[in-house]
């Protein structure tokens, strides 16, 4: 098989939450080797889920949801939740994990050794983190001169929010996103805690760090790179900037409807919370849609005849279409539909989401086999790459898991090194208990 | 100065509406030669969705056109006629990517399917963005923004549980699928640069979503691990602590008031809550509305929300203003980083556009052009083809151009 595109290319990858981890996921995706540096003396709140250290936050605390964490079969007092979490789980495949304290001189010199080794350091935290940590690029570039140092941090390294703690949804709060999206007739404390942010700048990032990595192929030089995540958004708000900057025009809230005159909405459908989406945007598809009722008198109107009237009359629109669409299926909506040229498809659900048969057809959810959580099906690759098709190598890895390989294979540290690094506490796979984050604790 | 990172890089762009334009501006603006092959007489669809300059409607003051094709080159080529499929072989043999987001049965419909366009350039790197992919039983579908985040991503729990669900803000899914598919098709160039032969790379917008960090990826393996449906629900109004959205005296702010910081909160708020409540354990839901209506919406409801914002800041609790676009104009942050940049247009004149998505001496970005007028490069690239003006004048004349 053809070699994968970043095949040889090696990141030393210490983001955390989201977005970073998205961006070194697609590296490793493609072939590139991500060495996650973790540490046993460090809570990674949020990105080995919610409470990683406690194991009754794996059970108790986080009741269902997205941050929760593999429940069957957890052993509650000799468990490791943080290898169990669903957030980790999903963006730590075709990674390796290692563990060292970098707060101490001999992880330090750890870590400067693998950077020394390696094409790209990428890290995420909010930049006086990595001041206290001692791993600016003015240290990092001593110690390897070619490489490509990325920090993507909420702001980026200067400016007055510079130092401003944030997650995806407060970039987007600055943004304007939260102010632009959510129900028209609410205000915007209904809006849920979206990460658009997260995907959006973790995406960029990779088409960052691999244009740097051809820059670099050019010039041979390294580099630095400062990338806000809020910036790296922003091209996706264009619109609501340009009708500013055109206009002197505040864009509002539009709920689920169009911006650009198409009549659309989400319509409840027949069983628990389903839910149909249809977009249509001219006459053609009007008719199409009208057809597929059977031509119901109710569409007859002259208040729906023209795509102009049916926009000034949405409201109605919206109540027939909703009362047709809640006696049947979502899906069977969506193929009434489309048989007639009309946009239409449901909201998913994870469970509609496993079972739907485009992603079947395309193989889009693999089966992969984590040595702490078992067989289970992930979401995997966002694209076909025809020549060299990418995917799951490896599941996420548990904290600490590859240490011998990193340690050994990677930086030759010989046995009895390794054996006092592992009496030190930089090697091994369990955090050192009693780590807590704030004064309150749960017992 | 740094010669741009992609002024090697040659780009055939066939792309309309958001999300191919988008992958292609990623390139454009890092310094690659992107040539838009645009319908002769209409363009790009894009040029007739709004915002438009001062309300006006006219194909050359599209706020989203403008915005999405800055640095490109625009020519008409009618891809129907054999005219127009020779010349655009001609244009594809020379260039190191295509991009196109037609539905997929359209590029080969025009005898321009990647087996072809390899034939004649095997380092060719192809990228198609469609709704839901090249293959599949849905590939014919048809779809909109809101249809993509509604089967693909988490839109199922994005809104209050007894409203329909609702989508994000204005055209974010497409962009973020043109988004996927530049990091794709700069990975596919890197790797036929490394290793040799380019290839074909078919991004599909349902499973951009479908992989999306946003919540979709781990609400999909929550329900595969625990069988757990994740609800759709107002976390805020449920919560013992302030976490979430909460108005204040000149708007609204977003305070992220963690459990496990409750001690920052404390520190903003001035207050002990471990004294006033003995302990986390007894700050409990019972205790929620007390706190929220004695200490916490007075405290939030006589402060501005820079007030809020950098007290919360300043005791490390997560927080930020609910902004405008107004607001965000005027942001000292996106001033000082000089994040805006302005370009004159021979139509609507000067404006101000966003700018670079990451800062490096190395990766120098620029508008050196604005969003091209519809046909304006025209004599420009066909020259470089060898066309002649008398040439020029009877494909113009044939409708190729």
């Amino acid at each position: 098989m053809a070699k994968l595109p970043l095949e040889g290319i090696r990141v030393v990858g210490m983001t955390q939450m989201w977005a970073g981890p998205t961006a070194e996921m697609h590296l490793a995706d493609w072939g590139a080797e991500i060495i996650k540096v973790e540490s046993l003396q460090y809570l990674a709140v949020g990105t080995r889920g919610p409470g990683p250290r406690h194991p009754r936050f794996a059970v108790d605390i986080v009741k269902g949801g997205y941050a929760g964490y593999l429940k069957e079969g957890y052993d509650e007092v000799n468990g490791r939740p943080w290898n169990r979490s669903c957030m980790y789980n999903v963006h730590g495949r075709n990674k390796v994990s290692c563990t060292m304290d970098t707060m101490r001189p001999r992880g330090r010199e750890i870590l400067k050794r693998l950077i020394q080794v390696s094409d790209i350091f990428v890290v995420s935290s909010q930049p006086s983190v990595m001041e206290h940590m001692g791993l600016t690029y003015d240290v990092i570039k001593e110690w390897n001169p070619s490489i490509i140092m990325v920090h993507m941090s909420g702001f980026g390294q200067y400016g007055p929010l510079k130092y401003y703690r944030t997650l995806g949804a407060h970039q987007e709060d600055f943004l304007g996103h939260t102010y632009i999206r959510g129900y028209i007739d609410r205000d915007v404390t209904a809006n849920s805690a979206i990460y658009h942010g997260d995907e959006a700048a973790g995406t960029t990032a990779v088409f960052i760090m691999v244009m740097a990595l051809h820059q670099r192929s050019r010039t041979g030089r390294g580099m630095f790179i400062d990338m806000s995540q809020a910036e790296a958004t922003m091209a996706q708000l264009g619109e609501a900037v340009m009708d500013y900057t055109m206009n002197k025009r505040v864009t509002e809230r539009m709920g689920n409807r169009d911006r650009h005159g198409a009549v659309q909405g989400c319509y409840r459908c027949r069983g628990e919370d389903r839910w149909v989406n249809i977009t249509m945007r001219n006459d053609e598809e009007w008719q199409g849609f009208c057809r597929a009722l059977g031509n119901p008198d109710w569409a007859k109107d002259e208040k729906f005849a023209d795509a102009l009237s049916r926009w000034r009359n949405h409201d109605d629109l919206d109540k027939h279409i909703g009362e047709w669409t809640s006696q049947h299926d979502h899906f069977a909506v969506m193929h009434m539909l489309q048989k007639h040229g009309v946009a239409a498809g449901p909201v998913e659900p994870p469970d509609d989401a496993y079972s739907d048969p485009q992603m079947k057809d395309r193989g889009f959810f693999e089966e992969v086999t984590h040595s702490e959580c078992g067989t289970h099906r992930y979401p995997g690759m966002p694209y076909r790459m025809s020549k060299t098709p990418n995917r799951i190598r490896r599941p996420a890895p548990c904290l600490g898991e590859h240490n011998e390989y990193v340690y050994k294979d990677v930086l030759g540290v010989s046995d009895e090194e390794y054996a006092e690094l592992e009496q030190e506490g930089h090697i091994g796979m369990d955090l050192v208990p009693g780590l807590e984050i704030g004064k309150y604790k749960l017992e | 100065m740094t010669e741009q990172a992609l002024s090697d890089i040659r780009i055939l762009d066939l792309t309309r509406y958001i999300s191919g334009p988008y992958c292609t501006k990623l390139f454009a603006d890092f310094g690659a030669d992107v040539v838009k092959i645009e319908k002769p007489g209409e363009g790009d669809p894009a040029r007739r969705m709004g915002p438009f300059f001062q309300d006006d409607p006219d194909p050359e003051k599209s706020g989203l056109f403008l915005h999405l094709n800055t640095n490109k080159r625009s020519v008409t080529l009618n891809l129907k006629s054999q005219a127009g499929k020779r010349i655009l072989k001609e244009l594809a043999k020379d260039v190191d990517i295509l991009v196109e987001n037609f539905s997929p049965r359209v590029m080969p419909a025009l005898g321009l399917d990647y087996e072809t366009l390899e034939s004649i350039n095997p380092r060719l790197v192809m990228a198609s963005i469609s709704n839901f992919g090249q293959t599949g039983p849905y590939r014919d579908f048809k779809a909109s923004e809101l249809i993509i985040y509604g089967m693909g991503g988490a839109m199922c729990t994005t809104g209050l549980g007894d409203c329909e669900p609702v989508k994000k803000g204005l055209n974010v899914i497409q962009y973020q699928g043109g988004n996927m598919a530049a990091a794709a098709t700069m990975t596919a160039l890197f790797g036929a640069r490394m290793h040799g032969a380019g290839q074909h790379v078919d991004v599909s917008l349902m499973e951009t979503q479908m992989g999306s960090i946003d919540r979709r990826m781990s609400e999909l393996l929550a329900y595969e691990y625990n069988k757990e449906l994740t609800p759709r629900m107002d976390i805020a109004g449920l919560l013992q602590y302030p976490y979430g959205i909460f108005p204040c005296k000149d708007g609204y702010v977003d305070v992220a008031g963690g459990f496990m910081f409750l001690d920052r909160l404390e520190k903003a708020l001035g207050m002990s809550l471990m004294e006033t409540y003995g302990g986390a354990n007894q700050f409990d839901v019972a205790r929620r509305e007390e706190f929220f209506s004695n200490i916490w919406y007075p405290w939030v409801l006589e402060r501005t929300r820079r007030e809020v914002v950098d007290l919360c800041q300043e005791h490390h609790v997560m927080s930020a203003p609910i902004n405008t676009t107004e607001d965000l104009l005027n942001e000292p942050q996106f001033k000082e980083r000089g994040f805006w940049v302005d370009a004159d247009h021979p139509v609507v004149g000067n404006l101000t556009y966003p700018g670079r998505p990451a800062q490096s001496s190395e990766l120098p970005w620029e508008i050196r052009r604005p969003a091209p007028l519809l046909g304006e490069h025209n004599e420009e690239v066909y020259a470089q083809l060898g066309y002649s003006a008398d040439d020029l004048v009877k494909l113009r004349e044939g409708g190729a151009i």
